[in-house]
């Protein structure tokens, strides 16, 4: 079934994975893996319609390319604070985080 | 099939214990999602995915997770109480999404057109320049943020 809708279909899928990881995992760094999986989700939609819609003179896939350069520098600033932040609580448990709590 | 590879990482990815285990799931959904750019007519995109995405992004988190986990004698359990709410409103999500992918008349073309690499290399640096010009500032940013976050308080108290 390799139509349009088909496509949408499988991102639409991958974004729900995505958004169900961020909203039910514990460990910060799946968290930020799941980020990942909707922001690819909303790059297979955009090259799907780059090549389906007529009349899209290639903006889908310019898109694409500057969402992944986009998503590569939040994966490294995400990183990095998550980084910082288990070497201060020794947990990458984000239950654990309760500071502003207490 | 691809699409078996997509969802089948993807849902190993959210749902496996072990988080390289995850990590690994990630890199074959992302593997599928490169091979399924390239059946779109993208190969552009789909060498971007490899090597971003396959290259570096996961890399990084294997990096970030072997520099955390303090050793794999006792594997938490993966899930927040909230689960269950994260499932229904996960799937509430996909139908909504479906549901409008489904029933929207697009005009679409029967077969899908392919991106021609020179074109995309044109429009880069015509009509989209100016995105270009400032990706390139947010990776710089990102470099800076990325060290200074990184670093460790004891370095710079040596340093002064």
């Amino acid at each position: 079934m390799a139509s349009l809708q088909g496509y949408l279909i499988v991102s639409a899928g991958l974004f729900g994975i995505g958004a169900f990881g961020f909203m039910a995992r514990r460990n910060a760094i799946l968290m930020l893996i799941s980020i990942e999986l909707m922001l690819n989700s909303v790059n297979l939609s955009l090259v799907a319609f780059n090549a389906y819609i007529p009349g899209a003179h290639n903006a889908g896939a310019i898109f694409a390319l500057i969402v992944m350069a986009v998503a590569a520098a939040e994966a490294t600033v995400g990183l990095a604070l998550v980084i910082a932040i288990i070497r201060t609580r020794q947990t990458p448990e984000v239950d654990e985080y309760d500071d502003l709590k207490e | 099939m691809l699409a078996i590879g997509i969802l089948g990482g993807g849902l190993a990815v959210v749902t496996l214990r072990n988080v390289i285990h995850s990590a690994v799931a990630m890199m074959i959904c992302f593997g599928s999602l490169a091979g399924m750019y390239a059946l779109l007519g993208a190969p552009i995109i789909a060498a971007a995915q490899v090597l971003i995405y396959l290259g570096a992004i996961s890399v990084l988190i294997l990096f970030a997770i072997m520099l955390t986990q303090a050793g794999d004698a006792s594997l938490p359990a993966p899930f927040h109480r909230q689960a269950p709410i994260a499932v229904v409103i996960a799937l509430v999500v996909v139908g909504l999404v479906a549901w409008a992918a489904v029933s929207t008349p697009w005009h679409a073309a029967s077969a899908a057109v392919g991106v021609a690499i020179e074109a995309v290399g044109n429009l880069l640096f015509t009509d989209y320049a100016l995105p270009f010009e400032i990706i390139g500032f947010l990776l710089l940013a990102a470099i800076i943020g990325a060290i200074f976050l990184a670093r460790r308080p004891e370095e710079d108290e040596r340093a002064n």
